[in-house]
Parts: C-alpha cells; sequence; structure tokens
C-alpha cells in the first residue's frame, strides 16, 4: 500500500520538478514518457529475439538437412523446432504485439492525448514494466535451463505442457514459462488498470469522450480487454502449474501413458484448459491489433488532410470488435469435438465480427478518399496495414466456418491468416505509430528515404512470404512439422518452402535497415519540429520531446475534436484542438 | 467535498495532538487543471476496476469448477468443517468493525477510529488463523491438495482468498500504523476508503466461495 501512497503522492504532483539523478531519471522513472520509451526498447529487443528465432525456423523447413550455427555444427533436431515455434509465437505475442502497441506508443501518448501531466498511478506504471521486463527475462531464460525450452507451442495445450516427462522442454523450461507469463499478467493488470483510470478521470478540461483521438479510444478498448481477459490466463496458469508441480487433475485426463509410462492423473480435461486459454487468448489479438487500428485512422487522416470519416462509426465499431471478441472464443476449438449445435453458435459470432471490422475498412478508405494525400512514410505504413488487414481478415471468413477450419485449422492456411491480420498487420500498426511519432518522443526526424526503402521491402516480402501459405494450407500441408520430406504429397511443396524462406531472410535483413535507420536518426536525424506532420492532437502542441510534466505548466483547454483539417474558412488546413473557438 | 474536507479538518487535528505541517489537504486542483476531487476518484476508479479484475480471476476458478466437477467419477463431495462457519462470522464482523473505523475517521473520533482499528485487524488476523486451522483439520482427516477434484478447489479457492485478504491486511497494517503514529490525517481518508471497499469485496467475495462450496458439491 505505501506505493499507493507513493503514487498518491507524484500523481498530485504534476507540478513537481523533473527528476535530476540518473536511476529515477532514466531507469526507475515514474514518468510516463520514459516507460513508454522503455516499453518500446523492451518490445524491440524483443522482436529481434522472435525474428531470430522464426529464422532458424524457416531454415530448417527449406533445408532440412542443414547444419546451422548455434546448433554445435548438427542438424537442429525436430524438438528444438517445436520450442522455437513456442518460443517465438509467445514472445511475439506476450512481449511485441502486446507490449509496444499500448505499453509503449499508449504511455508515452495516452496522457498527452488527453491533456494530463501523467498516468492516474505513476508507481504503478513504472512496476508494470518492471514487472514486465523480469516477465521477459525469465521467458528468455527458459532457454537456457536443463532440456531448454518448452515445445507445446505459445497455446500450452495438456497434457502435453501438464506432464514434465512429455519432452524435453517440458520440464523445467515449462514451469519458466508458465511463471513468465503469470508476472506478465499482473504487468499486464496493472497497466490496464492505469490506462482505464487515466482515461476516465484525467481527461483535461474539454477533453469529451467524442473529442478523444481514436489512438485514445483504442487504447481505452484494449485496455478492458487486458483487465478482463488477463486475470483469467492467471487462474489458467496457476491451475496448469499445479496439475504440474502439486498433482492435481485439473486438465491432465486419466489413464494417460506418456513413454510407456501410465501418468498418475485421474479425470482431469485438456478441453477445459483450452476454453480458459481461448478466453484469454481471443480477445489477446485484438489487443494485440486494436491499437494499430487506432494509430493507422489517426495515421490516414493527418496524410489525408482530413478528419477521420465517421469518427462515431469508428468507435461504436471498436467496441463492437471489443464485446464480440469476447463471445468467440470456441472458434479456436472447433476441432475438439466440439458439439455441431455449439460450433454454429460460436461460427455466426465469429463471422459478425465481420461487420464492424468492414465498418473500419470502409471509413479508412473513405477518409483517404478524396483527401490531399501526403504519402510521407508514416502514411505508407498505414496504407500497409489496411492492406494486410483485409488480405489477413478475408481468410478468417473461411476459417470462421466449421466446416471449412476442421480440414484448414491444423495446416500452412492459419499460418498464413493469423501472421498476416494479427502479426504482420499490427506490425505495420507499430511501424506507422514509430514513424509517426519518433520525432515527438527524440526530437529527430526519420530518415525518409530508409524508411520507404524499408517499408517497400517489408511489405512486398512479407506477401512474398504468407501468401503461399494459403495454397500450401488449401492443398494440406500441416503446421507445425519440423519436416515433411518424408510424405510424398508434400513433396512438390519443397521449393515452395525454400522460396518463402529465401523471402522471410531478406524480410528480416530489411529489418536491420530499420534498426540502423532508428539509431542513424537519433544521432543525426534533422531536429524535428514541434509539429512536423501539421497534425490537430494535443501532443503536437508540445515540445519535441515534451517537457517533464508534458505542458511545462501551462493547462491544455480542449475547444474541438481531434480531426479539424481542411476546414473551409480557416487560414491553415489544420486547427489544433487547444485553439479556442473565434 | 473540498469544503467538507476543509470543515472537518479541526476536528482531526483537536483530536490528537494536531497535525504534523507536511500534512496538507491534497485534494486541490495543484495546477492540473483538472477538477477539485480527481485525485480522489482516480484511488476509488482504479480500486473498482482492481476488483473487477480479481472477479474475472475467480470466475475464471469458478468456470473450472463447475466444469470439472462434472467430469469423470472422481468427484467427492467435501464436507465443509465447521470451522468454516465460525470464520464466515470473524469476517463479516471484520467488515461492520471496518465501517465503524470509517465512520469514526469521519466525524473525527479519533479514540474510537483507532479501537474499530484495531479490532478490524485482530479479527483479520483471526480470520486467516481460523482458515489456516480449518487446512489443518482437512490435513489431520487426510484430505490434501491432490486427493480428490473438489478438495483441490477448495484449497485452491480458499487460499486464493487468504491471499488477497493478505493484502487487505497490510493495507490495514499500514493504516494502523499511521493511526497509531497520529498521522491518519484527511489526506489518508482516501486510503482508508479504498481499502474499506476491498475489504468488503472479499468479505462478499467468501461469502461467494462458501456458497459456491456448499451449495456445488
Amino acid at each position: 500500500m505505501s506505493q499507493g501512497t507513493a503514487a498518491h503522492g507524484s500523481a498530485a504532483a504534476h507540478v513537481h520538478q523533473a527528476p535530476t539523478g540518473f536511476w529515477k531519471k532514466y531507469i526507475f522513472s515514474v514518468d510516463h514518457k520514459v516507460i513508454g520509451i522503455q516499453y518500446w526498447f523492451l518490445a524491440l529487443a524483443a522482436v529481434f529475439v522472435g525474428m531470430g528465432l522464426s529464422l532458424y525456423m524457416r531454415l530448417r523447413l527449406a533445408w532440412p538437412s542443414g547444419e546451422f550455427p548455434f546448433f554445435g555444427g548438427a542438424q537442429m533436431t525436430p524438438e528444438m523446432y517445436l520450442a522455437l515455434v513456442t518460443m517465438h509465437g509467445t514472445i511475439m505475442v506476450f512481449f511485441v504485439l502486446t507490449t509496444a502497441p499500448q505499453g509503449g506508443f499508449g504511455n508515452y501518448f495516452l496522457p498527452i492525448q488527453i491533456g494530463a501531466a501523467d498516468m492516474a498511478f505513476p508507481v504503478l506504471n513504472m512496476l508494470s514494466f518492471w514487472v514486465t521486463f523480469v516477465a521477459f527475462v525469465v521467458m528468455v531464460a527458459a532457454f537456457f535451463v536443463e532440456g531448454g525450452a518448452p515445445i507445446g507451442s505459445w497455446v500450452a495445450y495438456p497434457p502435453l505442457s501438464a506432464i514434465p516427462s512429455a519432452g524435453p522442454g517440458q520440464g523445467m523450461g515449462m514451469n519458466m514459462w508458465i511463471i513468465s507469463i503469470a508476472i506478465f499478467c499482473l504487468g499486464a493488470l496493472l497497466g490496464a488498470l492505469n490506462f482505464i483510470a487515466t482515461t476516465l478521470d484525467m481527461r483535461a478540461r474539454g477533453m469529451s469522450l467524442m473529442r478523444m483521438p481514436m489512438t485514445c479510444w483504442v487504447w481505452f478498448v484494449t485496455a478492458v480487454l487486458g483487465l478482463l481477459a488477463f486475470g483469467v490466463l492467471l487462474a489458467a496458469g496457476i491451475l496448469l502449474l499445479l496439475d504440474r508441480t502439486a498433482g492435481t487433475s485439473f486438465f491432465v485426463p486419466g489413464g494417460l501413458v506418456i513413454s510407456e509410462q501410465l501418468i498418475d492423473h485421474k479425470g482431469g480435461s485438456p478441453i477445459l484448459w483450452q476454453h480458459l486459454f481461448w478466453f484469454f487468448g481471443h480477445p489477446e489479438v485484438y489487443i494485440a491489433i486494436l491499437p494499430g487500428m487506432g494509430a493507422t485512422s489517426q495515421i490516414l487522416a493527418v496524410f489525408s488532410r482530413k478528419p477521420v470519416y465517421g469518427y462515431r462509426a469508428m468507435v461504436m465499431a471498436m467496441c463492437g470488435i471489443g464485446l464480440l471478441g469476447f463471445l468467440v472464443w470456441g472458434h479456436h476449438m472447433f476441432i475438439s469435438g466440439m458439439s455441431p449445435y455449439t460450433s454454429m453458435v460460436f461460427s455466426v459470432l465469429t463471422l459478425s465480427i465481420g461487420v464492424p471490422s468492414a465498418i473500419k475498412t470502409f471509413n479508412w478508405i473513405g477518409t483517404m478518399w478524396g483527401g490531399q494525400i501526403r504519402f510521407h512514410a508514416p502514411m505508407l505504413y498505414a496504407i500497409g496495414f489496411v492492406s494486410l488487414f483485409i488480405s489477413g481478415g478475408l481468410s478468417g471468413i473461411f476459417l470462421g466456418q466449421p466446416s471449412l477450419d476442421l480440414y484448414l485449422h491444423d495446416t500452412y492456411f492459419v499460418v498464413a491468416h493469423f501472421h498476416l491480420v494479427m502479426g504482420v498487420a499490427a506490425i505495420f500498426g507499430m511501424f506507422a505509430g514509430t514513424q509517426y511519432w519518433f520525432p515527438k518522443m527524440f526530437g529527430k526526424m526519420m530518415n525518409e528515404t530508409i524508411s520507404k526503402i524499408h517499408f517497400w521491402i517489408t511489405f512486398l516480402g512479407v506477401y512474398a512470404i504468407f501468401m503461399p501459405m494459403h495454397y500450401m494450407g488449401i492443398v494440406g500441408h500441416p503446421r507445425r512439422y519440423a519436416e515433411t520430406s518424408g510424405v510424398d504429397f508434400l513433396a512438390p511443396l519443397q521449393p515452395m518452402h525454400v522460396f518463402i524462406s529465401y523471402a522471410a531472410m531478406i524480410v528480416i535483413g530489411a529489418q536491420l535497415l530499420f534498426l540502423f535507420n532508428i539509431i542513424w536518426s537519433l544521432a543525426k536525424g534533422t531536429k524535428a519540429s514541434d509539429n512536423p506532420w501539421e497534425a490537430t492532437t494535443l501532443e503536437w502542441s508540445v515540445p519535441s520531446p515534451p517537457p517533464f510534466d508534458n505542458f511545462g505548466g501551462r493547462v491544455p483547454v480542449v475547444y474541438r475534436g481531434p480531426y479539424e483539417y481542411s476546414r473551409p474558412g480557416e487560414a491553415k488546413d489544420f486547427v489544433m484542438q487547444d485553439e479556442p473557438m473565434k | 467535498m473540498a469544503e467538507l474536507l476543509t470543515e472537518r479538518q479541526p476536528a482531526f487535528a483537536t483530536g490528537g495532538g494536531g497535525l504534523p505541517p507536511s500534512i496538507s489537504d491534497e485534494i486541490n486542483d495543484g495546477g492540473t487543471g483538472l477538477p477539485p476531487g480527481t485525485e480522489r476518484r482516480v484511488y476509488h476508479t482504479g480500486m473498482w476496476l482492481a476488483l473487477i479484475a480479481i472477479s474475472m480471476f475467480f470466475i475464471a476458478f469458478t468456470s473450472a469448477y463447475i466444469v470439472r466437477s462434472g467430469l469423470g467419477d472422481d468427484w467427492q463431495a467435501l464436507s465443509l468443517p465447521p470451522l468454516l462457519w465460525l470464520n464466515t462470522l470473524v469476517l463479516l464482523a471484520s467488515s461492520a468493525t471496518l465501517d465503524a473505523t470509517r465512520r469514526a475517521l469521519l466525524g473525527g473520533q479519533r479514540v474510537a477510529c483507532n479501537r474499530w482499528l484495531m479490532a478490524t485487524v485482530i479479527l483479520g488476523a483471526a480470520f486467516l488463523f481460523g482458515q489456516y486451522r480449518v487446512w489443518q483439520d482437512l490435513a489431520a482427516a487426510g484430505v490434501f491438495l491432490i486427493t480428490n477434484p473438489s478438495s483441490s478447489f477448495f484449497y485452491l479457492l480458499t487460499a486464493s482468498h487468504a491471499l488477497h485478504l493478505l493484502g487487505g491486511l497490510a493495507a490495514l497494517g499500514y493504516i494502523s500504523i499511521e493511526a497509531l503514529r497520529f498521522r491518519l490525517g484527511p489526506a489518508k481518508r482516501t486510503l482508508v476508503e479504498v481499502t474499506a471497499i476491498y475489504w468488503h469485496f472479499m468479505d462478499g467475495l467468501w461469502i461467494y466461495i462458501m456458497l459456491l462450496l456448499w451449495l456445488w458439491r
């Protein structure tokens, strides 16, 4: 509770002086901007780890008998491949897709955009970052314990995940996976609580809910999803850990034989885990993608010099997606032997998510339609986001139908679907956000030429990687297998694996360009003005980077909506939110 | 609200030795442009949100409990140790004393406030001790975590509740120290209020767990 009191003190301390010591300023800072950057760098580190793992997976798939560095000159075992699948998925979903868009950009810009000096609970905010950091360290450490990383994939289905003897990484590695995820849940819950309280209670005068930028809306909805979902994952993780360590039988069925050993459990249900996991897991994919939608809406409006088309409809669609996101978890389990009636309910609800998604897509195009589009780098990534979201979303309509899903579920079709829609699209949202906000966060412009080269290689590259996977899936290529070279009907697909792997190598190589761009721009980038994009929201009314208390002692008052572009009768084609009415 | 507080402040000051100068009523604008009372409201909002998250945690356990009870033939209903009912009464009493604490604090009755607060801490600790005895009794009767799925859930639910209650007890402990050192000024009123909300919620949660264990066997 002393933390609460300290937070109390600092929450009231919007007029406090900035800390001067190194530790208080950069490491254990309670400033939401520093914490946002910390989250952002954590995600950056995590995304390179996750990408490195996927590179190894692609190498193994294209050249099954190849020998690769860091594997002691030996061929990669199928178990090692599964460990890579698990860790790639886990790190990407939790430490990249959940961390950067919400913890990173949300932390940095939510308070400024609503006109607050900080988050509602600054100390709690610091705590949530450091808890997340510890979770990441524990997760990566799973590689280095006896038996190595777990092999049960990021969904950790029992009984594989519940029985330590079920595989090489299922001992200590799996325990660490669960502990890391449990710690992550705590950090995510603290963060979600903070985001909601900040949005509800800390808005500046005049900042009504319907004057909030779209980004604030998505961070709010995402936080609500997080608040409701992570507690369930935490509970499920505790049950799983008890099954593993204490010998309970929540998820482990009776009569299970592993490696010719009868496992001493009875009566549990692996399907129970699937329900609990996906009750969290499906909202989680919206936690990953919604912030990207917000950044995209924002950027499309700024660079089309037009208001967001159908603002209210966009907000409603966002809330609709959030609500429906909690009612469709069963579509991940169509192949679990679920009753066809239940499947049908889940299917209808799943397909109905197409409605708000279509509203959003329509409105994005409507925002650009007839606008004076400025094709700066952030805009390219935002358009890329829309493209990838449509491409990835459409295959969801196939998978939402149980009869088709039964066939496609365990194939590369699903790999292609979710990578496009929640993986790459969300990453493009992050690229767009980075390009758009970098000048504000670091006071320097990113190099436009490098950004555009990076965009085109990545954009075309990810299509080259994931489009072929749809066809492989339709042919019936199963996912999660290290090797299918002995299977006759899949042999003709091997050149496709090689093609995809080459494309992956090029895309991964291009990310070094992104990294270089960041480092180069930080060091040598041209100085950013307060409002380089001529945008209207509050973060562009303060210096780049903003002072410690965001508004330099000034109290922002909001008079207008967030997207006053190209208003007839105005001298400029944009009017800031805090500019009084004439 | 702010006027109400300034009005009440002297009552605290005369209640016991006066307030140190560092304690001031933080409920004002503070140059933030936020409406008066935001500070307090934020803490209430935060607490309610935390309770929603905790509810989801226990809802997940509940759904697992209900599903698991219908699976297999290994579920044996657990007979609840009678001590649980006494513990329930103790916890209910602690909620009542905490509410008396809050009212005494509002009324500026410092001595009464401290007395009720101590009673709450003692009752809270007694509840936890009582729970510990319940686990001991069950263990003595050969009922352990892994004996049966129903006993697994019994230990799981009661231990999770106890852990959450321990958090509340820590907060009460902190408040007690502040109270005994005569530092429980108006600025700490929010802390007392949100702790009370949390504590009452834990009380309600316990009733819910009892009903679940009792009725869904």
